[in-house]
């Protein structure tokens, strides 16, 4: 009960800033005139997102499902390397450079590239960007989080005379999880903008990205504006949708120990 | 297996680290019998702990042998003969303090409603019932200790290992978890191998004091302590209790010299 009344005043400021930066845009639009395709009013946005509506939410169906598999792809195989990583040192010190290097690499760049490899108009384009863009910090959390049981608690177990499977399964992997959900939080907003970018590089006309690229184009920016409104619900979502996650599965932590 | 078989002998026991350039431990000789409580005493690197460890086929002594209950160490711990406990208390922070206590049972397969009944009759031993569902950060360092205990006595083993238990807790908790030790113990009947390096502690618990030096870490002396049983807050104030302590420490200043432990006068 007082968990709940505690989280509603956690986000009780959050909520007035987000109230008051809407109030202040809309009013400075009013007071200066300012054009409409420099900056529309929230309300023209909003106005928008809703008579649009049949064009605009399939397309951001169309790339939630993208950033979606993108998500899965990338946050899976970061685990699965990590896992390797971890279990078989070689693999390790052959993989772990070329990782850090790769990921030094402006990956959006690839966007043109990937759209080659994968058909520019296919949808598999997008995942595999958003993918690229998730797998090192999931990668990278989980290894950390994978070390991070306390040399104390493996030898707990070892005086259990538990096998190095049954330590990775008890101890290793339960305390590589609240790393892990850290890193996904991060890849799910990843994953949103790799699928859009990935669009305005070209993608089916039902796409999100392309959707807003060829509205601002034309000069059409509220219909562009309401997309990027609905992107942003949609990696919001995304990222809420991970916190449900890791609420029910981090179940243990204290409420302070929260990060985000 | 007869009575008076020891539970731990330690033959010509060495241990080197670095190379060969650390001798943490030098020619250890040492029996533990049973329902022995045998405190393990001496300054910072006078290998204390790792005998300790050596003894739980945690650490590989570089020469001698361990037996344990009439095996080797290695089978000993195989066969879950001993039970651990740490400085923290090294709780599993995503399991209740329940499941906590119930891991060793789950490592033995014990099935679920056996784990269950000793799990509650373990914390009402520690005195944490109504705790059973709390995560551990929600308990106090004492009562995470406790937790810790529970869990290294639930499967009842024949020999506990003690890793200065209570050296993080404060003087008032500590005092009063060394009476709750002695009352499982005494209920239980384990050997029980403690380290510490309070003086006080370890002659106030034990049935015997193995004194031991740095450098290399040997056996300085035995000290048998000869108080009454059951031990009570009254035995921190009789004069038997001041003698012993005093034979501990000249022990101690003898071999260690300027090597004292950290302790308070008593």
């Amino acid at each position: 009960m007082t968990l709940t009344l505690r989280k509603a005043g956690d986000w009780t400021p959050a909520l007035v800033v987000f109230v008051l930066v809407i109030a202040a845009w809309q009013g400075t639009i009013a007071a200066f005139h300012i054009q409409q395709f420099l900056l529309p009013k929230p309300s023209d946005i909003v106005k928008t997102f809703w008579t649009d509506r049949h064009t605009l939410w399939p397309a951001g169906w169309y790339t939630f499902k993208e950033a979606l598999g993108g998500f899965a792809i990338g946050s899976g195989l970061g685990m699965l390397a990590a896992t390797l990583v971890g279990r078989f040192r070689t693999f390790g010190n052959a993989f772990m450079p070329v990782a850090i290097a790769a990921n030094a690499v402006p990956i959006v760049a690839f966007a043109p590239i990937f759209g080659v490899w994968f058909n520019p108009l296919s949808p598999h384009s997008k995942m595999a960007i958003a993918a690229v863009l998730c797998f090192l910090p999931v990668m990278v959390n989980t290894m950390r989080g994978l070390q991070s049981a306390s040399p104390r608690q493996v030898e707990l177990m070892r005086s259990y005379a538990a096998s190095d499977l049954e330590i990775w399964r008890r101890v290793r992997v339960p305390a590589a999880l609240p790393f892990v959900f850290t890193a996904l939080k991060v890849a799910s907003v990843l994953a949103m903008i790799g699928a859009i970018v990935g669009e305005y590089f070209g993608g089916a006309t039902t796409a999100l990205g392309v959707l807003i690229n060829s509205d601002a184009e034309s000069f059409d920016f509220v219909p562009a504006w309401a997309g990027i409104l609905l992107a942003s619900m949609l990696g919001l979502a995304l990222y809420f949708a991970v916190v449900a996650a890791e609420r029910i599965v981090v179940r243990w932590a204290p409420p302070e120990a929260e990060p985000s | 297996m007869s009575e008076q078989q020891p539970v731990v002998e330690i033959r010509n026991v060495t241990k080197t680290f670095a190379h060969g350039n650390v001798t943490a431990l030098q020619d250890i000789e040492l029996d533990f019998h049973p329902r022995e409580f045998v405190a393990l005493i001496g300054p910072s690197g006078c290998g204390k702990s790792t005998l300790l460890r050596v003894i739980g086929d945690l650490v590989q002594p570089t020469s001698g042998t361990v037996t344990v209950n009439g095996k080797s160490a290695r089978q000993a711990r195989n066969d879950r003969d001993y039970g651990i406990v740490f400085q923290d208390s090294v709780l599993f922070e995503w399991r209740t303090v329940a499941k906590n206590i119930a891991l060793p049972l789950e490592m033995l397969r014990w099935d679920k409603a056996r784990r269950r009944d000793r799990v509650a009759e373990m914390m009402e031993l520690v005195e944490l019932k109504g705790f059973g569902d709390h995560y551990p950060w929600q308990l106090s360092g004492g009562m995470q200790q406790r937790a810790s205990i529970a869990r290294a006595f639930a499967f009842e083993p024949a020999l506990l290992l003690m890793d200065e238990p209570f050296g993080a807790l404060d003087e008032m908790t500590r005092e009063r978890l060394n009476l709750e030790l002695l009352s499982i113990w005494e209920r239980l009947q384990s050997t029980v191998v403690f380290v510490t390096h309070s003086i006080s502690e370890a002659v106030f618990l034990s049935t015997r004091v193995v004194v031991m030096s740095p450098r290399p870490g040997r056996i300085a002396g035995v000290v048998p302590i000869d108080l009454p049983s059951p031990r009570s807050a009254e035995t921190r104030e009789d004069p038997r209790f001041f003698e012993l302590v005093t034979e501990v420490r000249e022990l101690l200043r003898k071999r260690g010299e300027h090597l004292l432990p950290e302790e308070e006068p008593v």
